[in-house]
């Protein structure tokens, strides 16, 4: 168990309903039916203005001139800023690295950037008098690959580099390079008796969460203001906002608004700088929502990136070693390239043993649309090029493909290429067999005595086929990745519980600042005060900057860490608890004594069930509260040169089948089936576990085939900002997702449990290549699948 | 602009709409009833879903002029909705009559307070389809719609009727849980 806090033994009460491991209703579900649950772009206030933000128009240019004047003398406009206005010193912000400007100086260096900002009455009139901003751009080359970010000529995304990356890397251009080397690969590489080689391409996928970036600004009378908005980390929004605006962090005040999802792309700031700016430039509350056009270029991407992969194996199927080089494309800014490129590279071999590894991941800087996290974070991108590889190899030796994964599986006590020992358990090989044993869907199920169902064939309504030319697929896939930030990084979060008497009822209240983006972290603090405080009823108190920080909503890390969190404190405010009653009570029962007293049903018991006191006679009149930081284990920076370092917190473990039929005359994919095994440690929450792995599988699904923004590589503009041309998945491409939950304890974790929500996005994206090579066999080296792939027509 | 139109049954009146604004913006920024959603503002997602004199449509591909004398049902006031339907004529389906002759019940339908939940709202809870929520009202102004029409859908059914409305979180499995369930219990009764 963590050191931290007190240890005790797990309650899970069998008096007190609603605890972990059931799979008790969201808090807010009533809300969201009714329409009454108020999301970030729903924030109203009386004479409240609004803002709009002017873009880039260009990708790579120096900007020569902005001319406000006809915006500020459009009726109705209240303000018009630009990089000259802003008031203080700070003027660029960033996750890791601060070289993202809050208005463009100087230059642009990417399609979208955000260059000057309007506060008007009407949306419209913010939008028209933004669009009678002139800004005149002389053009620079755009840098959109590795070949031209380091070319001996290559004209520097960003020049004078002081970031901590910037004495490593091997050109300016390149943000961030982890090499992993364990082992010696040239030796592995002549006991090989067949080695793969292959090239493989990952396009830009889009977070695509459908709650547009969004929030209300408030200036405050004592000089500060108050910003309402969906994010993913109030205190890490905070931390970048106050130095721009001139403030002391008090006197911006956060609170959550209601999140239409995240999946990474809400970790960086987005409009909340825009909006405080002109709330206190105005005095007036300013409100700023994106339309998704805005949205496709207010936030960034997935990595689109470049694998190149070797393996090498014995005839009997266990590799030898990997070699492999990961090209991940940062765009312009800097975001969470670098924590990208640590897992990428970490992360690179996958859930298998290999003694002998070379490994390097680069992230570039180019005029490229930024990127930065998304669910899966640099895992996604390397398991769909290593699974095409071990069945590459799998072809190679004729070993079925699930059975070489097993061979080379990992489990608990592998080394990961770092060094690091995989300490709690991984059921690699297990997860394979569940999946692969699960029911395979009929043959033919669009068949029905009235004829084919086209709804169910490649196509669907369009009514391209009645089954002639389709043909079907089955591929499998497994993937590892890492829960809770890495690399050393102070990830803590904070949780504050109170425990009282209301109205006659003792009541927990649990405060975190922890962003409940949709995941189902509300649900889950609750659940973890029922079976620690034993009592029915659980508030769970408004996120806001009011309490200490919850760490991101991010690396699945939120029910581990603020989970976490919020048991310690309750185990402290128990035994605060406890200590009243023997105060109370202690005299009247030597029981009390005991180190082993529960709550549950909202009374003390000892372990053997015997009521001592209600928990309404301990408390009284008496309010206990406590606030505390809690902490998994230390992780430590990987080697800048050799990569090795116990660099992680746990990892998570997912396997996919993919059932698909190809219409292969026209190139048209129907996902019959995609089901998942996965390990999750511990499930709090059934159903918010299982909701979790089918969403992921979606968004995996979602790559596969259809998913990708399109940068045209002349002007590094983007091509398709809109869900018209950039598609997500629909009801209709979603096939049934079956679920197997594997729950094997972690022993450093609370419960046991897993971070789970990245890895059935891993496995789900090449479990269904692999099942439309099956299909068709045809290579497919890049992700998603076009239909111009798959019918030769590219 | 004036607009004079009737939401969730009640009279409602609009001042100073600008010409190009959409339904969607006058229900969220004038009439305070922001739960239809403004995902996309293009039509593609789904998730302004509400019912035109009956009839499910993108509210944001629906000039606010157009709405002139006409009857909008909301998520606000679904629930009264079904309940009317359910007390109604005892057929299925809703005529354009029956849902311009349709008046809330309940305390409030501008908040939507007060009301219990329809069976489609209630059956997304139970069923776990709700993660973050930005689809649900307007998956649940068109699954009650589809319900209404197909009070027996298979699978193929509610994919076709509801692939129209996007969903980033769940992956689908719970919505469809969801609609099966409330088809259930709609067909008992319950």
């Amino acid at each position: 168990m963590p050191t931290n806090g007190v240890p005790t033994k797990i309650t899970q009460g069998s008096g007190t309903r609603g605890g972990i491991g059931e799979s008790t209703l969201r808090p807010d579900g009533t809300l969201k039916v009714t329409g009454e649950f108020a999301y970030s772009s729903d924030m109203w206030h009386e004479d409240m203005l609004w803002g709009h933000i002017l873009r880039s128009t260009v990708a790579h240019a120096e900007i020569v001139s902005i001319d406000t004047s006809e915006a500020l003398a459009t009726p109705g406009v209240y303000a018009v800023m630009t990089y000259d206005d802003l008031p203080t010193d700070v003027k660029n912000y960033g996750l890791e690295i601060q070289d993202t400007p809050v208005l463009a100086h100087g230059k642009v260096r990417h399609h979208g950037e955000p260059v000057a900002i309007v506060a008007a009455d009407h949306p419209e009139t913010a939008r028209r008098a933004a669009a009678k901003i002139k800004v005149d751009y002389r053009d620079l080359p755009v840098i959109t690959d590795e070949a031209s970010a380091t070319a001996p000529d290559a004209v520097l995304v960003h020049e004078n580099r002081d970031d901590h990356h910037s004495g490593h890397v091997p050109h300016p251009n390149i943000v961030h390079r982890q090499p992993i080397v364990r082992g010696d690969v040239d030796a592995a590489r002549r006991r090989a008796d067949v080695i793969v080689e292959g090239e493989y391409t990952f396009g830009m996928q889009d977070q695509a969460f459908l709650g547009p970036e969004s929030g209300l600004a408030v200036p405050e009378e004592d000089g500060g203001v108050h910003l309402y908005i969906a994010t993913q980390w109030l205190h890490s929004d905070l931390r970048q906002i106050a130095p721009v605006l001139g403030l002391p962090e008090d006197k911006v005040r956060m609170t959550l608004a209601g999140v239409g999802g995240a999946f990474g792309g809400r970790e960086d700031l987005s409009m909340q700088i825009h909006a405080c700016l002109l709330a206190l430039r105005t005095g007036k509350p300013v409100k700023i929502v994106y339309n998704r056009f805005e949205s496709f270029f207010g936030h960034v991407h997935r990595h689109p990136a470049k694998l190149f992969y070797e393996h090498g194996a014995t005839a009997d199927g266990k590799l030898t070693h990997v070699k492999c080089r990961i090209v991940l494309d940062g765009g312009a800014y800097a975001s969470a390239s670098p924590a990208v490129v640590g897992n990428a590279s970490s992360l690179g071999v996958g859930p298998y043993v290999v003694d002998d590894v070379d490994i390097e991941a680069v992230a570039l800087y180019t005029n490229n649309p930024p990127c930065g996290a998304m669910r899966g974070f640099g895992a996604v991108q390397a398991c769909f090029a290593y699974e095409a590889q071990m069945d590459k190899l799998a072809a190679r030796l004729g070993i079925d493909p699930v059975e070489l994964r097993q061979r080379n599986a990992m489990e608990q006590g592998t080394l990961m290429p770092t060094g690091q020992p995989v300490d709690s358990p991984a059921p690699v090989a297990e997860l394979l067999r569940r999946v692969k044993a699960m029911p395979m869907p009929p043959e033919r199920q669009w068949e029905s005595s009235e004829g084919a169902d086209v709804r169910q064939l490649p196509g669907g309504l369009s009514n391209t086929t009645h089954g002639e030319g389709v043909v079907r697929g089955v591929g499998y896939a497994v993937g590892i990745k890492n829960v809770g930030f890495s690399e050393g990084f102070d990830d803590y979060s904070t949780a504050r519980v109170r425990m009282e008497v209301v109205g006659g009822e003792p009541i927990a209240t649990v405060h975190t600042a922890m962003a409940e983006v949709g995941q189902g972290g509300v649900t889950v603090h609750a659940q973890i005060a029922r079976t620690e405080l034993g009592v029915g009823q659980v508030t769970i108190h408004p996120a806001n900057t009011q309490v200490g920080s919850a760490g991101s909503t991010s690396a699945s890390r939120q029910t581990y860490v603020t989970g976490g969190a919020v048991k310690n404190a309750c185990e402290l405010v128990r035994e605060k608890v406890l200590e009243l009653g023997r105060r109370r009570f202690g005299s009247y029962h030597p029981a009390w004594a005991s180190a082993e007293l529960l709550l549950e049903g909202g009374k003390v018991v000892t372990d053997g069930g015997e009521v001592l006191a209600d928990l309404v006679d301990v408390l009284g009149d008496e309010a206990v509260e406590v606030e505390e930081e809690w902490r998994h284990r230390p992780t430590e920076p990987f080697d800048l040169r050799t990569g090795q370092g116990n660099g992680h917190v746990q990892y998570s473990f997912a396997a996919h089948r993919a059932v698909v039929e190809v219409d292969t005359e026209l190139g048209l994919v129907k996902v019959i089936e995609l089901a998942c095994a996965q390990d999750v440690g511990k499930a709090l929450n059934p159903l918010s576990v299982i909701g979790q792995i089918q969403g992921g599988t979606t968004q995996g699904l979602g790559v596969a085939v259809m998913e990708e923004i399109v940068v045209d590589p002349k002007t590094a503009k983007v091509r398709n900002p809109s869900f018209t041309d950039y598609l997500i998945p629909t009801i209709l491409d979603t096939p049934t997702i079956p679920v197997d939950v594997l729950e094997l304890a972690d022993d450093h974790a609370p419960y046991g449990l897993r971070g789970i929500g990245e890895a059935p996005t891993l496995s789900s994206t090449p479990a269904v290549l692999a099942a439309i090579r099956n299909a068709t066999g045809l290579e497919l080296n890049r992700t998603p699948v076009r239909p111009e792939h798959l019918t030769g027509t590219v | 602009m004036r607009i004079d139109f009737t939401v969730n049954g009640r009279p409602q009146e609009a001042d100073d709409v600008w010409e190009g604004e959409s339904l969607l913006y006058v229900l969220r920024e004038r009439l305070g009833l922001p739960g239809s959603k403004n995902a996309c503002e293009q039509g593609e997602c789904g998730s302004c879903t509400v019912r035109l004199d009956g009839v499910p449509v993108c509210s944001c591909l629906v000039a606010a002029g157009q709405v002139q004398g006409r009857e909008v049902v909301t998520v606000e006031g679904l629930a009264d909705f079904a309940e009317q339907r359910s007390c109604g004529t005892g057929t299925r389906g809703t005529s354009l009559d029956e849902a311009k002759g349709w008046q809330a019940e309940g305390t409030d339908s501008q908040t939507g307070e007060g009301g219990e939940l329809s069976p489609v709202q209630q059956a997304f809870i139970d069923a776990g389809a709700v993660q973050c929520g930005f689809c649900t009202p307007g998956l649940l102004v068109a699954a009650d719609e589809m319900l209404e029409r197909n009070p027996d859908p298979t699978d193929a059914d509610i994919r076709e009727a509801l692939s129209g409305n996007l969903c980033r979180c769940t992956g689908y499995e719970k919505i469809m849980d969801a609609v099966r369930l409330a088809a259930a219990r709609q067909s008992e009764g319950v």
